[in-house]
C-alpha cells in the first residue's frame, strides 16, 4: 500500500476539543423554549392487577400540565415482539413498569405530582426463575401475544437452534470430554450520561425527538409507528445530542421515549425526560443473564471433536434485544476454534424479572466464558497444555465454519502466539503452585467476533453523502453515529486520505435523520467497517467527479491523475500538478457542465441474513483475539489482583491506533468488572443496589495494566483493511481470568462475578473446610 | 426558601438566586448556564459534577448552595487560558493533554476528571502513579478504562514542569 497520510495516524478525536472545555451539549443540557419536565411513576408491585389509578390530586399541583396513564392515552406497543406498551394497562409485571407520567413546568412540580398519584394494586403470583417459569402451573406473564392470539405458557416462540455435523458421533469419537454449567448474572452499561430525550411537536404535528439513540434511522421508524398508533399524521425527525455512552444500551427504543412523545403531544410543549442514576439502574435494560450448559470433547491428540451448548434464558416480562443474543452467541459456539460437530440451542422464558437489552458483546461474553473456561477444563482432563490445545484447533483463513462463516483473513494464531510470548507462558505454567498467602497464575482465552458488520436485519448497510465545496472543504453526511467511540474521526481520516486533503478540512455530520442517509445502527462493532466503506465509496465517487473535471482542464487522462496533499497530481508530468482549490474554483465558476461535487453511496455488505437453519456468512469479515492474564490471588481475602494483562486483537488495519487502543482499554476494564466485581443484586424482582456505592464499577484506582497488541491482517473487504473492534475487548476477559485463577489456586469458578466471597468459598471447599 | 448567593466563578463575581434546597451544581448549571459540570448520580459517587472550590475538588451535587457564599469556584469553562488580545483561549495543558492522548471518548466524565486532575497537580506538581490514581478514583469513566487518562495527567504534569507558569 502506498504511503498513507491520514489513515493509520493517531490523531485526536474530532470533538475532543469541545468536550474538554465542557461545550458539548448532551440531552441533559438541552433546554428548549417552553420546555416541560416529564417524570414517570413506576410500579410499586412486581406482579399485580392495577385496580385503579387516581390522578385527581396530582393534576391540581401548580405547574402540572398533564398527567397520563394507559387509560387516557392511545396504546403504543413496542419491542420486536410488540409485547410491551408505553404505559401499562390493567396489570404490572415488574417493578420498572411505567404506570403513569406527568409533565410540569419544574422538576419539583413533577415530583410533587408523582407523589400524589394513588395506585391501587391487587397482588398476583410471580415467578423469578426461568426454569420455574417453564414448569406446569407457573404464573403466566402474558395471556396473549401482541396480535391477541392466546399463549399457553411462558416460553417464547423463538427458533434459536443451530446444528452442524453429528454431535453424537463426535462425542463417541472423543477420548476426553468436559462438561459444565456456567452462570453470569445481570450487569449493566452504567453510561455516565443517563437516558433521556426531549420530544417536541410543531404546529403541524411533526415530531422532533432530541435523542442519544444508537439507532437514529430505526428509532425514526419506531416513532413514526407510534404516531400512527396515536392517530397523528406528522413526520418524524430524530436529532442526536452528544451521547454520554452507549455500549448497546441505546439500541432499542424505550417506554420513556414514547411517554415523552405522548406528553409532548398532550401539552403541545417540548417535554424532557432525563433519568436519575437510581432510575437508570432500575428502569433501563441490563445485559442478558445466562446459565449455560456445555459439553465439548477432543480426541487423544487434542483435536476438538464436538461442542454442545444449551441454555434457558430469563427473558424478563417483556422482550427486547436480550432475547436475540442467542443469534450472536451461536457464532463462537459453532465457530470459535475448528470444531466439526456442533449444536446450540436456547430457550427464552418470561419471568417477572427485569428484561434485557443489547450490551457490548451481545451474548458473546457470556457464552465465551462457558466455552473458554470449559476448554481449559478439557485441556486438564486430556493432559494437554491449554495454549497447545488452542493452537492445535485455531481457526484459519479460508476456513468455512460449521455455521457457514467464511473468514478471508484470520489472526487467531498470531494473537495466541503474542499472548504466549508476552506472558512467557511455558515458564509461567511450569512454576509450582504457591502455598503462601498470595498465589500467582496465568491463563488465556480467545474470542471470535464479527469484524465486517452483522446481517441481523434485512439490511446491514449504511449510506453516506459527500460534498466538496469550492474551497476544498468537505462535508460528510453519514447514517452512522458517534457515541464516543471515534466514528467521527475515523470517517474524517478515510475521506481525507481518499481526497488528499488535510483531516481538518473534513467535517463529519451525523445524528440528524432529516439530513443523513439510512444506517441500521451503531452495533456489532460495525461502524468503522460499514460506515467506513460507505464513506470510502462516496469519497471515491466524488474523487472521480473531480478528476473527470481535472482531466479536461489539465489535458491529461484521468488514469494518471490523483489527489494528494491538497493537489491534483499528474504522475507522468509534474508540471501539470495543480492545487486542488484551483480546479474546484474553476468548476465552481464554470458557465456550463457539472459545477458541484456531490456524491451519495450506500454500502451493503454481501452477506447472508441468517434464518431458518441459521447457516450462512453473516459478516463480511471476522475478528479474532486472545487475552492472557497473570493474576495474584490473595487466599485470605479472596481478592484477585491483575498483575499483567495482554490483549491481542486481529484488527485488520488500525485506522487510528490511539482511538483503537481506547476501545481495547475501555472494553478491557469493563470486562474485568464483568469478571470480578459487577453484579446487579435482585431479590424477587427488586434491585437492591441501584447506585455506584453498591454496584462495584471499577475506578482509576483499579486501572489494570493492559498491553494491547494490534495484529494487522489487512482484510480486503475492510476500508483500508480494517475490521471492527468496539466489542471484542471484553469478550474473553472473564474466562482468561477464571483460567488464571485456576492455575494460581486450583479452584474452578463457574459463576460471575468472581468476587472475593466466591473465591474464598471455593478455596474453603477445596480445602475440605465447611 | 430562595436565597441569593454571592461568590466568584472563574474569576468573575456573581450573584445568583438559588432555589430552596439547591446544590452548587444546580446553581452553576441552571443559575449561571455553566453546563460543563454534569449530574451523573446526584449522590456524590461518580464525580461528573466535580468543580474546584477554593482550589479543592468537590462534588457540586453534595455542596449546598449557601456554602458557596464568598468562595472562589472554578468550573471547566474557566480553565482555558484567556488570550490577552481577544481571540480564542488556548487550552489548559491538562485539557490539551486529554485531547492529545485519547483520554476523551463520550466526554461526559471529562470536565470532572480534568478538574480533579487540576486540583491534584496544583497541590502536588510531581505526583507518582499511586497519587494520580487516588486523586482520580472519585471520577468514574465507563468509556476509556482510565489508561489514556492517566497518561494524559502524567503528560500534563510533565508539560507544566517544562513551561514556566505565567
Amino acid at each position: 500500500m502506498a504511503d498513507l497520510c491520514a489513515v493509520g495516524k493517531a490523531i485526536p478525536k474530532a470533538d475532543a476539543g469541545e468536550k474538554v472545555v465542557g461545550r458539548s451539549v448532551y440531552v441533559h443540557d438541552l433546554v428548549l423554549p417552553g420546555m416541560l419536565h416529564g417524570r414517570i411513576l413506576y410500579s410499586e408491585r412486581v406482579s399485580a392487577r392495577i385496580v385503579a389509578v387516581d390522578t385527581a390530586e396530582a393534576e391540581k399541583v401548580p405547574g402540572v400540565r398533564a398527567v397520563i396513564t394507559a387509560e387516557n392515552t392511545p396504546e403504543i406497543r413496542f419491542g420486536f415482539l410488540k409485547d410491551n406498551t408505553a404505559l401499562k394497562k390493567g396489570r404490572v409485571r415488574q417493578y420498572r413498569d411505567e404506570v403513569a407520567a406527568v409533565a410540569a413546568t419544574t422538576p419539583e412540580a413533577a415530583a410533587e405530582a408523582l407523589a400524589r398519584i394513588r395506585v391501587t394494586y391487587e397482588d398476583l403470583p410471580a415467578v423469578f426463575d426461568p426454569e420455574a417459569a417453564l414448569a406446569e402451573g407457573a404464573p403466566r406473564l402474558h395471556d396473549a401475544d401482541a396480535k391477541g392470539k392466546p399463549v399457553k405458557d411462558n416460553r417464547l416462540r423463538l427458533p434459536w437452534k443451530v446444528e452442524a455435523g453429528d454431535v453424537a458421533a463426535g462425542e463417541a469419537a472423543s477420548a476426553f470430554v468436559a462438561e459444565g454449567e456456567y452462570e453470569a448474572g445481570w450487569v449493566t452499561h452504567c453510561c455516565m450520561g443517563t437516558s433521556g430525550c426531549v420530544a417536541s411537536f410543531d404546529t403541524r404535528d411533526n415530531l422532533t425527538v432530541h435523542s442519544n439513540t444508537q439507532i437514529p434511522s430505526l428509532a425514526k421508524n419506531d416513532f413514526q409507528e407510534a404516531l400512527k398508533a396515536m392517530g397523528v399524521k406528522g413526520r418524524v425527525r430524530v436529532v442526536n445530542t452528544a451521547v454520554g455512552g452507549g455500549f448497546g444500551s441505546k439500541l432499542d427504543t424505550y417506554a420513556y421515549e414514547y411517554i415523552a412523545i405522548l406528553l409532548a403531544h398532550r401539552t403541545r410543549k417540548p417535554v424532557k425526560i432525563v433519568f436519575g442514576r437510581e432510575e437508570e439502574f432500575v428502569a433501563t435494560s441490563p445485559r442478558q443473564p445466562t446459565r449455560i450448559r456445555i459439553r465439548q470433547g477432543c480426541d487423544r491428540e487434542g483435536r476438538l471433536t464436538f461442542r454442545d451448548i444449551s441454555m434457558v434464558l430469563d427473558n424478563g416480562a417483556y422482550t427486547s434485544w436480550g432475547a436475540t443474543t442467542p443469534t450472536v452467541m451461536m457464532m463462537p459456539s459453532t465457530s470459535l476454534y475448528r470444531v466439526p460437530n456442533v449444536r446450540f440451542q436456547a430457550t427464552c422464558v418470561y419471568t417477572n424479572n427485569t428484561y434485557s437489552q443489547a450490551m457490548r458483546g451481545y451474548g458473546t461474553p457470556q457464552v465465551t466464558f462457558a466455552i473458554e473456561a470449559n476448554l481449559d477444563e478439557l485441556a486438564e482432563t486430556a493432559g494437554i497444555d491449554p495454549y497447545e490445545l488452542r493452537l492445535k484447533n485455531a481457526n484459519q483463513a479460508g476456513d468455512v465454519t460449521p455455521q457457514g462463516f467464511r473468514p478471508v483473513t484470520c489472526g487467531h494464531r498470531e494473537c495466541l502466539e503474542e499472548v504466549a510470548k508476552r506472558l512467557d507462558w511455558t515458564a509461567a505454567r511450569a512454576r509450582p503452585r504457591s502455598t503462601g498467602r498470595k498465589a500467582r497464575g496465568v491463563g488465556m482465552a480467545c474470542l471470535m467476533h464479527v469484524g465486517g458488520g452483522a446481517k441481523i436485519y434485512k439490511s446491514d448497510g449504511c449510506g453516506t453523502m459527500i460534498k466538496v465545496d469550492d474551497q476544498g472543504r468537505v462535508d460528510v453526511f453519514s447514517g452512522s453515529m458517534d457515541i464516543g467511540q471515534g466514528l467521527d474521526t475515523v470517517l474524517r481520516q478515510i475521506v481525507a486520505e481518499t481526497l488528499g486533503v488535510p483531516v481538518d478540512y473534513v467535517n463529519v455530520v451525523v445524528g440528524d435523520t432529516d439530513v443523513c442517509p439510512w444506517d441500521v445502527g451503531v452495533h456489532a462493532s460495525r461502524s468503522t467497517f460499514v460506515a467506513g466503506n460507505s464513506a470510502l465509496a462516496a469519497a471515491r465517487t466524488v474523487r472521480d467527479q473531480i478528476l473527470s473535471f481535472a482531466e479536461e482542464v489539465l489535458e491529461a487522462p484521468k488514469e494518471i491523475l490523483s489527489l494528494r496533499d491538497g493537489q491534483v497530481v499528474c504522475s507522468e508530468d509534474a508540471s501539470k500538478n495543480t492545487p486542488l482549490e484551483k480546479i474546484l474554483r474553476k468548476a465552481h465558476f464554470a458557465t456550463s457542465g457539472n459545477t458541484m461535487f456531490l456524491a451519495a453511496e450506500f454500502f451493503e455488505p454481501a452477506t447472508d441474513l441468517l434464518a431458518g437453519d441459521f447457516k450462512g456468512n453473516f459478516s463480511a469479515s471476522y475478528a479474532w483475539g486472545c487475552h492472557g492474564v497473570e493474576v495474584e490471588v490473595d487466599t485470605e481475602t479472596g481478592h484477585v489482583e491483575i498483575v499483567k494483562y495482554v490483549a491481542a486483537h486481529d484488527v485488520g488495519k488500525a485506522i487510528n491506533p490511539m482511538l483503537l487502543k481506547g476501545q481495547i482499554y475501555g472494553a478491557g476494564l469493563m470486562g474485568v468488572g464483568y469478571a470480578l466485581t459487577e453484579e446487579m443484586i435482585y431479590e424477587e424482582g427488586r434491585l437492591l443496589n441501584p447506585n455506584f456505592r453498591d454496584y462495584k464499577i471499577l475506578t482509576a484506582a483499579d486501572t489494570i495494566p493492559v498491553e494491547p497488541v494490534l495484529v494487522e491482517t489487512d482484510d480486503p473487504a475492510g476500508p483500508f483493511g480494517a475490521k471492527g473492534i468496539g466489542e471484542p475487548g471484553l469478550v474473553p476477559t472473564a474466562p482468561a481470568i477464571a483460567n488464571a485463577i485456576y492455575h494460581a489456586v486450583g479452584v474452578r469458578l463457574r459463576t460471575l462475578p468472581m468476587k472475593p466471597e466466591r473465591v474464598l468459598a471455593a478455596l474453603r471447599e477445596k480445602a475440605g473446610e465447611p | 426558601m430562595e436565597e441569593v448567593v454571592r461568590f466568584t466563578v472563574n474569576g468573575e463575581a456573581v450573584s445568583v438566586r438559588a432555589g430552596a434546597g439547591w446544590n452548587l451544581l444546580r446553581v452553576l448549571r441552571e443559575g449561571l448556564g455553566l453546563t460543563g459540570a454534569k449530574e451523573g448520580c446526584g449522590a456524590g459517587e461518580c464525580g461528573a459534577c466535580t468543580v474546584l472550590v477554593d482550589g479543592a475538588a468537590v462534588n457540586a451535587c453534595l455542596f449546598p448552595a449557601p456554602e458557596a457564599e464568598g468562595r472562589s469556584v472554578v468550573t471547566i469553562e474557566g480553565l482555558a487560558a484567556r488570550e490577552e488580545a481577544g481571540g480564542v483561549g488556548r487550552l489548559h495543558p491538562i485539557q490539551q493533554a486529554f485531547v492529545d492522548h485519547g483520554a476523551v471518548q463520550c466526554g461526559f466524565c471529562t470536565p470532572g476528571m480534568v478538574l480533579s486532575a487540576k486540583a491534584l497537580l496544583d497541590r502536588s506538581p510531581e505526583p507518582d502513579e499511586a497519587e494520580i490514581r487516588t486523586a482520580l478514583a472519585g471520577n468514574i469513566c465507563r468509556c476509556t478504562g482510565y489508561t489514556q487518562i492517566l497518561e494524559a495527567v502524567r503528560a500534563a504534569a510533565q508539560a507544566r514542569r517544562e513551561v514556566p507558569r505565567g
